[in-house]
């Protein structure tokens, strides 16, 4: 029985279990209530993963590279470097080693003329249960290089957990007024724009596109990049145009467009052209659109009710609810929605205390889960896995880009440098 | 057509100084065409001439205005740019920023040829993005408050910066009602500014 097979079906248990338990829950605070040790492995532990030593120049890299994915992505423990099992040579495995040190599953990555060999071995099997083949593209350690690897590091986690990894995405946020695009693993930080006063960037649904908009003397405009950094304009400096968003199909850019009669969400082409208005709001500000993945519904910041607030909409505006009832512990102040790749929840941020955070509501049962505690907590973005956020978090004492497991709470510091903010995820990047 | 040259307004009258205590502007003699240009005048073209003269001469008697002095010009300026505050996520005029936009009334109302651009923006706290519309709409307020008063909307511009551009810097009381504000920057029209009457 492989790896894969047996973490899955525990899975599928420990997911009946999770829903017949939270019947009922009107606010499941942010406390790891959700453990991935129910879901996976035995005795209520992760799956133990070690990765062998990779021989080559950059041999080290591509093992650090895949450990610190691998530890990220929340659904196993990564056992240390300093394991000791003993080095395989060739495919060998000391596998009744490996089992006596709690391993599960040994990647081993060896590196081809142009590429590597991943495999990952089911001790318990004590055989290579998976294998594959991939090429790793330009130089040791360039961003199309590093990339691949990522991209290796997904494929494990799909082979071990089901669930296919985030580390080949990157991401995109604000600071010092440009537009930046940073890896998953918080390399390669790179201006996509220069200091233009540009905020709300927004990929593409095939992430080859960023999508943002640009305060200019007299109004605002919004403009597509491609990775390169070449921008062209979408929406020109009439009135106020903000917060944009591709639709699922990425075809069109839905954003908000204001003037003396408020603010209202409108569509237009991905390459421009005229615009059709999605959002009923009456003379009040409605911001920061997000899809549905069938782009069928709409949720949304508005000020219709007096206060900020998220709603929910079809997607010609109609059938407009309020997202969330306001519990007591609330404050009116909710915004900047981001619906989930799955369609199963949506992600805002809500005041508390004086400060925001981030939280999540479940579509199916409405029930709301606060993501953080420490700091101001703002505008959470979804990962492609559904599972993580990035947030935008003062927890530091200086405003930096955090991502957080939405199932176990657990945070990394995704951005070094101050200000980092307004982050949205791409889709993973290699297939 | 032939750039005509008009100097400073004829105006003896000696109204509209108030308290400034000037004396009377100079007159200033009508300028001539140049003198190219001159051989070349026709009776319509200096009939022309003549009637802009005399409706200069009375837009300015009716005005009861007079050139204003640099310190004068830097005071009105000075008014005009002066920003307004607003509360916490609200773009109600306040009874403060009444007063100040109530200031620059007149002098808009003097200087026809005054373009303005307003920006709104708000503190720090809540949405970035809700912000941006929130400044619009207190940029939107004040524009209507000024028109309703008789101001062109047609001369004032709006703009948001949301919470872009902080007047002050800081997380605190002080900090967050300095920056609920909209600014006001002159387009055009502000290198002869004249003194409302009184």
């Amino acid at each position: 029985m492989s790896i894969r097979f047996r973490l899955l079906a525990l899975r599928d248990a420990a997911r009946v279990l999770f829903l017949s338990c939270s019947i009922g829950v009107a606010v499941v605070a942010a406390q790891p209530g959700v453990r991935l040790g129910l879901i996976y492995g035995e005795g209520g532990k992760r799956p133990g993963i070690y990765v062998t030593p990779v021989a080559g120049p950059a041999g080290d890299s591509v093992r650090s590279i895949v450990m610190r994915d691998l530890d990220f992505g929340d659904r196993v423990t990564v056992l240390p470097k300093t394991t000791a099992l003993a080095t395989p040579s060739g495919s060998t495995v000391d596998y009744a080693g490996a089992a006596r040190l709690g391993i599960n599953g040994v990647v081993q990555i060896s590196l081809i003329t142009g590429g590597a060999t991943i495999a990952l071995h089911d001790v318990a099997a004590k055989k290579v249960i998976e294998r594959k083949v991939i090429s790793l593209p330009g130089a040791a350690n360039s961003a199309g290089w590093r990339l691949a690897v990522h991209g290796a590091s997904d494929q494990c986690e799909d082979w071990i957990s089901g669930e296919r990894g985030v580390a080949s995405s990157r991401l995109a946020y604000v600071a010092e007024g440009r537009i930046w695009v940073i890896d998953s693993d918080g390399a390669n930080a790179l201006a996509l724009t220069s200091a233009v006063r540009a905020l709300s960037p927004n990929f593409s649904p095939n992430g080859q596109s960023v999508v943002y908009t640009a305060l200019e003397p007299a109004g605002s405009a919004i403009y597509v990049a491609d990775l390169r950094g070449a921008s062209r304009r979408v929406v020109p400096p009439t009135g106020l145009n903000i917060s944009p968003t591709y639709t699922p199909d990425g075809r069109g850019i839905a954003y908000a467009h204001g003037d003396d009669f408020g603010t209202e969400l409108y569509v237009v082409g991905a390459g421009g052209g005229a615009s059709r208005r999605i959002s009923i709001g009456r003379g009040s500000d409605n911001t920061s659109p997000t899809f549905s993945p069938d782009g069928r519904r709409i949720a949304f910041t508005s000020g219709r009710s007096g206060r900020p607030d998220v709603y929910i909409a079809d997607e010609d505006g109609t059938n407009a609810d309020l997202l969330a009832a306001l519990s007591s512990a609330a404050q009116a102040y909710r915004s900047s929605p981001d619906w989930s790749p799955d369609g199963r929840a949506i992600a805002f941020q809500s005041q508390l205390g004086g400060r925001f955070q981030a939280m999540l509501i479940t579509l199916r049962d409405r029930v709301v889960k606060q993501l953080t505690t420490e700091g101001s907590n703002e505008d959470p973005a979804w990962a492609p896995d559904s599972r993580h956020v990035v947030v935008s978090s003062t927890r530091s004492g200086i405003r930096q880009l955090w991502v957080i497991d939405t199932e176990t709470g657990r945070a990394r510091q995704l951005t070094a440098a101050g200000g980092a903010r307004l982050a949205a995820w791409s889709p993973r990047l290699v297939p | 057509m032939h750039r005509r040259h008009v100097g400073a307004a004829l105006v003896f009258v000696s109204l509209g100084l108030g308290a400034c205590k000037k004396k009377p502007v100079e007159v200033a003699p009508v300028p001539t065409t140049p003198s190219t240009a001159a051989a070349a005048d026709d009776a319509a073209a200096r009939r022309a001439r003549e009637q802009f003269v005399r409706d200069s001469m009375a837009r300015a008697q009716a005005a009861a205005a007079a050139a204003a002095s640099a310190t004068e010009v830097a005071s009105m300026r000075a008014i005009l740019e002066a920003p307004v505050l607003f509360e916490y996520d609200a773009s109600d005029i306040t009874d403060a920023a009444r007063t100040g936009l109530d200031a620059k009334l007149p002098i808009l109302r003097t200087n026809v040829a005054l373009r303005i651009r307003i920006s709104g923006h708000t503190d720090s706290r809540g949405s970035d993005e809700y912000n941006l519309a929130l400044g619009l709409r207190r940029a939107a307020s004040t524009r209507k408050y000024l028109a309703d008063r008789g101001i062109a909307a047609d001369r004032i511009d709006i703009v948001s910066f949301g919470e872009e551009r902080p007047a002050a810097t800081g997380e605190d009381d002080s900090a967050y009602a300095q920056n609920r504000r909209a600014e006001f920057e002159i387009l055009s029209g502000g290198d002869a500014l004249r003194v409302p009457p009184r």
